[in-house]
């Protein structure tokens, strides 16, 4: 059953599916008048970060959007596409928030205020736990579940991270599969890739010992074990250097859990002894 | 037993936002208000625009929607508010509206009812004006809008707004299989006419 229509034949179906419109312009602010809801705008900053121009927008409360300024999303498409996420306009400013550029430089995060209203308590919990993520190291998906108190909520970790509306600055990247593959990321796993490979992390170095079951690095004089990336697991010369296949072996070997990058399964483990 | 098929045609995504939308509504109404009248814009603006067919009137009915669920999800309470079904909440005003515009204007001698199949004849739309409405629109559009109310807004939803069957018996107030059923009777009226038209041409 089909339709003629001047550019070919399309499906009964397909042309109620067309019906689809959108409201006019100022639909949802003259709607936002009559409720008395003031919506105030957002401002965005167009910046260099580690791979090319970012948007980064942001109010009064913190900032709350990145994406990538690049040949697939021009400034209209950005804005469209934040009022989509918050339902608030954007409008293009010159001033970044204080202390934005230092932060791309150095891919520190932390010393940013964010505005992470809109996502869930769950979302939030999980966005904070990866802004403690060092530059240069990373952890698997199942640390933030851990940390954060929902270890079994390691998928759910997984899409919170996706949907993470302010990437790069909230180092989501750092944050990879526990068998040593990279995991997906918003910006495309070469992207995550490339960012891992800026902020030196050896990931062929975590892949292989991934390969070998090694999960965990220690040190034999400290007694402490580690995630290989970790900056205290770095400092420990081959010599001195044990692999670790679980946290139960690692304890049961006499070491105990790096205290900076917390193997959080490890920690609970030990403390049930 | 009937057919009891559900078809969710939201991606998880959109679900995912969906719980979260009334969860953020549940405790902060006015800041999770904008999102909803965003995300929902299309659905209601697009079943305001086929219910009423009438172009002018549907953003007011629209509109009218989004102002009368504010004013609602204020006096409820929030575990009310995380139960609600959004999508179908919002159709199921924009419906309620519409009806009463419908009962209101036939009270009114002054203005010209709709007759009961629901077709455009209305005499005093000038000529200039009905041809500049249906510019564009295509042949599945006219057909639909010719359906008699009963079958043209089951229609409506499950193909031009893609509401789920679920969504639909939610609307109508009828069990899922019934819905689908007076979905089904819609398209094959349409099918049916469709088929009448193009029997010269094809």
């Amino acid at each position: 059953m089909s339709i003629k229509e001047p550019d070919g034949e399309v499906t009964l179906l397909g042309a109620l599916t067309q019906l689809r419109v959108v409201p006019p312009p100022n639909f949802t602010e003259s709607i936002l008048a009559r409720v008395g809801i003031t919506v105030e705008s957002d401002q965005y900053v167009l910046v260099d970060g580690p791979t090319g121009t970012l948007f980064v927008a942001f109010n009064s409360k913190g900032i709350n959007h990145l994406s990538l300024a690049d040949a697939a999303q021009d400034r209209g498409q950005f804005v469209e596409k934040h009022r989509e996420r918050f339902g608030r306009p954007v409008i293009l400013t010159t001033s970044a928030p204080a202390g934005l550029v230092p932060a791309l430089r150095h891919g520190n995060g932390k010393t940013l205020t964010y505005d992470l209203g809109g996502l869930s308590d769950f979302e939030r919990d999980v966005l904070k736990k990866a802004l403690e993520i060092p530059k240069g190291e990373i952890r698997p998906y199942g640390w933030i579940a851990r940390e954060i108190g929902r270890p079994k909520a390691v998928r759910a970790v997984g899409s919170a991270l996706g949907r993470n509306p302010i990437p790069i600055l909230i180092p989501c990247h750092r944050v990879v599969r526990s068998d040593g593959q990279i995991g997906n990321y918003a910006f495309g796993s070469e992207m995550k890739r490339t960012l891992l490979d800026r902020e030196q992390v050896d990931l062929v170095g975590v892949k292989r010992l991934a390969t070998l079951g090694v999960r965990f690095i220690a040190s034999d004089t400290t007694r402490v074990f580690c995630y290989p990336t970790c900056s205290n697991a770095r400092r420990i010369t081959e010599d001195h250097s044990v692999s670790l296949r679980s946290a139960a072996e690692a304890v049961n070997a006499g070491f105990r859990p790096c205290k900076k990058c917390r193997p959080a399964e490890a920690l609970s483990l030990f403390q049930g002894l | 037993m009937m057919g009891y098929g559900v078809h969710l045609d939201v991606t998880s995504t959109e679900i995912g936002s969906m719980e979260q939308l009334t969860d953020q509504a549940a405790k902060d109404l006015d800041s999770a208000f904008p999102r909803i009248v965003v995300l929902y814009g299309p659905t209601i603006f697009t079943t305001a625009l086929r219910v009423s067919q009438q172009s002018a009137d549907a953003e007011d009915l629209a509109a009218e929607t989004f102002v009368r669920a504010y004013a609602a999800l204020r006096t409820y309470s929030p575990k009310r508010i995380r139960e609600l079904k959004l999508r179908a909440w919002l159709v199921t005003i924009t419906l309620n509206l519409w009806r009463n515009q419908l009962r209101d204007a036939s009270r009114v001698p002054t203005l010209v009812q709709l007759d009961s199949t629901g077709s455009r004849a209305d005499p005093t739309t000038l000529p200039e004006q009905r041809a500049l409405d249906h510019a564009g629109w295509g042949e599945a559009e006219r057909l639909l809008d010719n359906l008699a109310d009963f079958e043209r807004i089951p229609v409506v939803l499950r193909h031009v707004v893609g509401l789920s069957y679920r969504e639909i018996a939610m609307v109508l107030d009828c069990p899922v299989g019934t819905a689908k059923s007076h979905v089904n009777r819609g398209m094959a009226t349409l099918r049916k006419q469709l088929g009448t038209k193009e029997e010269g041409s094809l």
